[in-house]
């Protein structure tokens, strides 16, 4: 058994690799002592090795983690397993968004991330969706069965949200306002994509990708683009680190 | 086993002297400290000859004031500058001291913020709330402050800064044609008659030629420093490194250059014995970009945090302070006021255009250093430096060199992002 956990700014992700395949995973709230979720995580398996990445990696490798690698490289092997072949990586999680190039052999040959800031993150999308009253389901639902698409200009998640408030006064419906805010993100994305450039394929992974709307706005702003979802996104990093682990 | 914080030393009633405030001062001495201790005296292996410069750090407030001050007493100019283009020669020529302000600290930035907008480079913003907060005894000490033209931020600022502290200007121009060539040394010869006006006294062509050759051979040991550096496996950290190109910008320069002359001794017995700093297999990280100004160590912690070392800054901390010399045979006070400016063009900062010299040079350090990626860091809100960045990232992808842009300010808080991207980097260039 490999384990690989992924201890995100959000939540916890942890993955069990027997060596052929995904036997297990799970993922929890980070909570405030995320090591110590992710130790409950893993304490039922006997596992050769455990690989940690996400924000949390240096935490894990105080107490527990035999190896940490960065979410890139994480993404990158857990993309590379699902679709070996595509050469470009979306990952947005609860405070980053990154888009990675790979090459044929699934290597990291350049990546960019987003500066110190929530815009075009599943933080910005949570604050967003609070602000409209929607639970995260909802939000991404309602926005992707809206009928019209407003814009809105500020990819500050400050500004954003005063923007959203005063659309809100001025009537706009909320779930016009829920693509607007979808659609800012998509543009964010599509633009680091366009700045790393990209292939004819691109993965989406992290938590943000089980998001309906994301997925499709996604693909609309990459013409001729195949946008590639698994159905577990949120653990392709915990999946990439216990493949790191054992060696793949 | 106790381990004794490393301490900058006191001196309040020379600060309070200074007219400085004094108890919030002395937090931040103590923080200074505390920063010194955990980046610095926790490396492993370091130099004998370090200790100077540790020493340096310890006294940055009080010993090396002393010396200013002692100086103004004597009836010595004492200038502080901003700018790696702002010729000391004619500072030292006149008897003068010439020392970089402070700015590297996000101590001061909200001091600055309640006056000059939030939007602007932070390295401004912290010297200018040094300067309103009464935190830095340079700034208290200096007699006046010579800025420039080389950016928007500054340009406007140095008006504002002029209600606080006497600051004049010279006007660097933004390319180099012959017509502002021409401006340039008119702006010099502008510069050496504010510089004799205060010192009282006019600068002989004896004076200038001795200066001249203090700061060249300043200059060389620098560039010996940096060449020893780029041996692999590198005989010192790149945050020493770092730091000596730091305490450059204040320290006395014949002093100052007789210690790196005696360090860069000890790192070629090093090399002899092979002495390594990091791990013989450390990955070699060059920066370019802007300055680090003393205490912004935040990239190099993190670098060499991750295990790689750092073995060149293409910066005005760093080569473009040193890497051009002034032509010593030059004659006559004319002479060698055009071949001092013809130094100082070589200087290839962003705010020129075009700047094809600086993407050569880039490329031309990232060779000589044997580094194996380039980190490109601009501070938040550089124009000319975030705008360069795509032509410096253009000649990496044609040289198939492995690159990284991370443009950042003096705050903590995007410390766990620029570690996830910092340690990719490296995982990248290790596959």
């Amino acid at each position: 058994m490999y384990i690989g956990v992924d201890l995100g700014s959000r939540t916890v992700k942890m993955a069990v690799w027997d060596g052929e395949r995904l036997v297990d995973h799970q993922i929890a709230a980070s909570g405030f002592e995320p090591h110590r979720q992710a130790e409950k995580m893993i304490a039922g398996y006997r596992a050769k090795r455990v690989v940690a990445t996400g924000y949390g990696r240096h935490l894990a490798a105080e107490h527990f983690a035999d190896a940490v690698i960065t979410e890139i490289k994480a993404h990158a092997l857990g993309i590379f397993h699902y679709f070996p072949g595509c050469t470009t990586i979306v990952d947005v999680g609860g405070q980053d968004s990154k888009v990675i190039s790979l090459d044929a052999a699934g290597r990291v040959m350049n990546f960019q991330m987003n500066d110190k800031c929530a815009a075009g993150t599943g933080r910005f999308l949570e604050i967003m969706a609070a602000s409209l009253a929607y639970s995260l389901d909802e939000f991404g639902r309602a926005a992707l069965g809206a009928d019209r698409e407003v814009q809105i200009n500020s990819m500050c998640t400050v500004f954003a949200e005063s923007e959203v408030i005063s659309m809100k006064n001025r009537g706009i419906p909320r779930d016009h306002i829920a693509r607007a805010v979808h659609g800012s993100v998509a543009d964010r994305l599509a633009g680091m994509l366009a700045r790393l450039g990209h292939g004819e394929t691109v993965a989406f992974s992290g938590g943000v990708a089980r998001n309906p709307c994301m997925v499709e706005l996604l693909g609309q702003r990459l013409p001729g683009v195949r946008v590639l979802v698994t159905g577990l996104p949120d653990i392709i990093g915990a999946l990439g680190a216990a493949l790191h682990g054992a060696g793949v | 086993m106790t381990v004794t914080p490393f301490e900058i030393k006191a001196y309040p009633e020379m600060w309070a002297e200074l007219d400085m405030d004094v108890p919030r001062f002395d937090k931040a001495r103590l923080m200074l400290g505390e920063l010194y201790h955990k980046s610095y005296l926790s490396q492993k292996n370091r130099p004998a000859a370090m200790t100077y410069f540790d020493n340096m750090i310890a006294e940055i407030h009080g010993g090396r004031i002393k010396e200013l001050l002692a100086a103004k007493a004597e009836g010595r100019p004492v200038i502080g500058t901003f700018c790696v283009y702002i010729p000391e020669e004619i500072v030292l020529a006149a008897g003068g001291i010439c020392v970089g302000l402070c700015g590297g600290s996000q101590g001061s930035v909200p001091d600055a913020e309640k006056i000059l907008p939030r939007n602007i480079c932070p390295m401004v913003k912290s010297a200018f709330g040094f300067k309103a907060g009464r935190i830095c005894p340079y700034f208290q000490a200096v007699d006046f402050v010579y800025g420039e033209t080389t950016c928007d931020a500054k340009k406007k600022s140095w008006e504002i800064l002029d209600t606080l502290v006497p600051t004049y200007v010279m006007e660097i121009p933004q390319l180099k044609r012959q017509r502002d060539i021409d401006l340039w040394l008119a702006e010099v010869k502008d510069f050496k008659t504010k510089v004799e006006e205060v010192a009282g006294k006019t600068i002989t062509e004896n004076d200038l030629a001795a200066a001249i050759k203090i700061m060249n051979a300043k200059r060389k040991a620098l560039q010996r420093l940096n060449s020893l550096r780029h041996h692999n496996p590198t005989p010192i950290s790149g945050k020493d490194g770092l730091l000596i190109e730091q305490i450059a910008f204040y320290d006395e320069p014949v002093r100052f250059t007789v210690e790196v002359n005696a360090l860069c001794d000890e790192l070629e017995e090093r090399i002899k014995n092979e002495v390594a700093v990091p791990a013989k297999k450390a990955t070699r990280v060059m920066v370019a970009g802007t300055p680090m100004a003393l205490p912004n160590w935040k990239i190099h912690n993190l670098v060499e945090g991750a295990g790689a070392v750092i073995v060149n800054e293409e910066s005005c901390i760093g080569t473009r302070y040193f890497k051009d010399l002034i032509d010593e045979s030059a004659t006559g006070m004319e002479g060698m006021l055009v071949a001092l400016t013809d130094r100082y063009k070589e200087i290839d900062c962003s705010c020129f255009t075009p700047n094809n010299e600086r993407i050569t040079q880039v490329i031309k350090e990232f060779r000589d250093s044997q580094a194996q990626g380039i980190i490109n860091y601009s501070l938040q809100f550089c124009h000319t430096y975030n705008i360069e960045e795509i032509r410096i990232r253009k000649a990496c992808e044609q040289e198939g060199i492995p690159y990284l842009f991370i443009e950042s300010d003096y705050s903590a808080e995007d410390i766990g992002q620029l570690q996830t991207r910092i340690e990719a980097f490296l995982e990248q260039i290790g596959e």
